[in-house]
């Protein structure tokens, strides 16, 4: 599979409908570079006409944001803005809810104004267009699973049904943990805590919400941001619990279960 | 002896709406003291939040039973106030249920009984509901009310508006008790308990409960400036004001914005332009005057808190705390100003000697907090703009931090990967 970059494309004079915006996590972090792929696959397979912005993409600036320090923020948005605008990118899909809430709500006032879709949101798109055909014989069907909201998917953006949609597709059983959607427990990863040791305290937030899955005794965790599903897996494999309990983003799901 | 009563009544009324306005505008004074925050577009969609949120209460009903009951002290209070109407003018005038006598004349004596009866009603619901609330806060052991951060006066505060409450429907029951020329729902089940006493007494137990309840809500109403129960009043605006973006969206900074385009394309910098005085938010005044009402607004219920995942696992930030220090530092601010005209440094800040660093670092900014509010307050905005002041004044952020810092910088990425690699993965797809 050939994955064309915004400068190849150009170069051969086409223009892709949508820009793939891959994020930090999604280019370098080994976990989160299989969703990378497993979308890739997807929109290859879907026949979406697509592109990577490749060495040219660079940090939105979201955890700097949200460590305070705004002068970061500033000038990778400036970077980055004078390239979409550059190759007058209109659409852009990205795994990463961090890098979706910045593109989307950040960049426009800043001079950016894109479409900007997550990828579950342009899953289920693809879904309901029928260009993504789950095989009746997936290997998800019938097994349980639930979905951990990403808070900047989720309260951020207010988007709780586009993920769950794409599960359904899968004939799964959803089993929602007590706190879901508009009510849902952070990960512990967000406002750049990521990039830190958390403060003294007497549990750490992905234990917490690790347990609440656990506790659904469901065959999967789904996700739909790269740094919630390090931080569950994380928590899942702290309580000895891996063999019972994957973490997968959704992503992941749908590659498989495409015909 | 009526006329010294009607005079002291005056003087009674004057006195109490004098000085509850003067409070509302210190209170407006504090809250302007801040930096412009209060964006008015989108009018339609604004009030449609005060219709819902403030007067619909639509966030206190993800718990029903907590929501009735507050639903019967919010409409208890509001309605059994229109019953001031004639206290007032019969205060003024030295009359007795003036507008039963007007009622009577238009033939109207049954809608009178009718619109008393509700009240009395309302009274008992309003009574019943706060004696239970009493019990709830005080005996539940709830976490949210256990909390330290309600130690001391804070505690005190919410149990006396609930006692000032019951006392002031008691005595509203009382007063139309003991007028035996009545016969209303609530009150009339009352009044075997003034069997035997002679009217005489009755007339004075009447007139004292008449007294009494009057000046309660006088003294009821000039202590909210001073209580968290002032959200009665500022839910309305507070709601009003409150953002219409996406929560995930931090306002931006156009000082730090104009900076780097100036320094990337110095040809548009302006000449003689002075430099920001300072970034982000050190002390009550750099925060924005929403953020400033949105202290004065919050009743310190502790949804925020009960709902953070920094402090449910046992980290020291407490988005509730938040808002309080706010709130005591503006207090602070506003006192220092009545007494030097303006504001003289005081060697303290908002940030450090009222919310700590190790509070502001355990945010996850997951946004529950702003979720949960009731009436659309922000902890997560004042939290953000205390960092943006540490990182940029102070340059007061963790070694892992500043670590991520340079390495976005240098390797456009918050880990120290090559750029090259960025597209690595597209090697192995």
């Amino acid at each position: 599979m050939k994955v064309n970059t915004m400068a190849e494309m150009i170069a051969s004079g086409q223009t892709p409908e949508v820009l793939f915006w891959v994020g930090c996590a999604g280019s370098f972090d080994q976990r989160a570079q299989k969703i990378t792929k497993a979308f890739a696959t997807i929109l290859d397979k879907a026949g979406v006409n697509y592109a990577i912005l490749g060495k040219e993409e660079a940090c939105t600036g979201d955890p700097a944001r949200r460590a305070g320090n705004e002068f970061m923020f500033q000038m990778m948005a400036y970077q980055n803005i004078q390239i979409l605008n550059g190759y007058s990118i209109k659409k852009i899909v990205t795994t990463c809810p961090h890098c979706f809430n910045i593109l989307k709500n950040e960049y426009p006032v800043l001079g950016g104004n894109y479409e900007v879709i997550h990828h579950t949101q342009f899953l289920q798109e693809l879904i309901e267009q029928g260009k993504i055909k789950i095989t009746d014989s997936n290997e998800w069907k019938g097994k349980s699973i639930t979905y951990h909201d990403s808070c900047y998917l989720g309260r951020a953006n207010e988007i709780y049904e586009a993920p769950r949609k794409v599960l359904e597709s899968l004939d799964m059983e959803l089993r929602e943990m007590k706190r879901c959607k508009s009510k849902g427990l952070c990960c512990g990863a967000g406002g750049a805590q990521m990039f830190k040791e958390e403060e003294k305290g007497d549990k750490r937030v992905n234990m917490e919400r690790a347990d609440e899955a656990i506790e659904t005794k469901s065959d999967f965790v789904a996700s739909a941001c790269p740094f919630c599903n390090t931080m569950l897996t994380d928590g899942i494999k702290n309580r000895n619990e891996e063999v019972n309990t994957q973490v997968l983003d959704i992503a992941e799901m749908i590659a498989k279960a495409m015909q | 002896m009526a006329i010294i009563a009607q005079i002291l009544f005056i003087i009674l009324t004057a006195t109490a709406l004098y000085l509850f306005s003067k409070n509302l505008l210190r209170i407006r004074r504090n809250i302007l003291i801040g930096k412009a925050g209060f964006v008015n577009d989108e009018k339609a969609r604004r009030w449609k939040n005060v219709f819902l949120l403030a007067l619909g209460q639509k966030k206190m009903f993800t718990k029903p039973v907590v929501a009735i009951l507050h639903l019967f002290l919010y409409v208890g209070f509001v309605i059994i106030n229109i019953e001031l109407l004639e206290i007032m003018a019969d205060g003024i005038l030295g009359t007795h249920r003036i507008f039963e006598n007007y009622f009577e004349k238009f033939e109207l004596a049954s809608l009178y009984h009718f619109i008393i009866n509700s009240f009395e009603i309302l009274a008992a619901l309003v009574f019943v509901a706060c004696i239970i609330f009493l019990v709830r806060r005080n005996m539940l052991k709830l976490k949210r009310f256990m909390s330290n951060d309600l130690a001391g006066w804070p505690r005190t505060d919410a149990n006396y508006i609930l006692i000032a409450e019951i006392i002031l429907m008691g005595l509203f029951l009382v007063m139309n008790a003991a007028d035996t020329q009545t016969n209303f729902i609530i009150s009339s089940s009352l009044q075997p308990l003034f069997s035997g006493i002679n009217s005489d007494t009755l007339f004075i137990i009447e007139h004292t409960a008449w007294w009494l309840h009057i000046i309660g809500i006088y003294i009821f109403m000039n202590y909210l400036p001073y209580s968290k129960h002032l959200h009665i009043i500022l839910a309305f605006p507070n709601t009003y004001y409150a953002p219409l973006t996406p929560k995930g969206m931090m306002h931006n900074m156009p000082e730090v914005q104009n900076e780097v385009l100036y320094a990337m394309q110095p040809e548009l910098a302006p000449t003689g332009a002075a430099a920001p005085a300072s970034f982000g938010a050190k002390d009550v005044m750099d925060l924005s005057s929403k953020n400033l009402m949105d202290a004065y607004s919050c009743t310190e219920c502790g949804r925020c808190t009960a709902a953070c995942p920094a402090n449910i696992t046992g980290k020291l930030l407490s988005p509730r705390k938040i808002m309080m220090a706010t709130r005591d530092r503006l207090e602070a601010v506003g006192k220092n100003i009545d007494l030097h005209k303006s504001f003289v440094p005081d060697n303290k800040s908002l940030l450090h000697d009222y919310i700590t660093v190790e509070e502001l670092r355990a945010c996850t900014t997951c946004n529950a907090c702003v979720e949960e509010c009731p009436i659309s307050i922000s902890p997560l905005d004042i939290i953000m703009e205390l960092r943006r002041s540490l990182v940029m004044e102070e340059s007061n952020a963790p070694q892992e931090w500043n670590s991520m810092f340079s390495n976005i910088e240098n390797n456009f990425a918050p880990w120290k990967f090559a750029p090259d690699d960025r597209d690595a993965w597209t090697k192995q797809a």
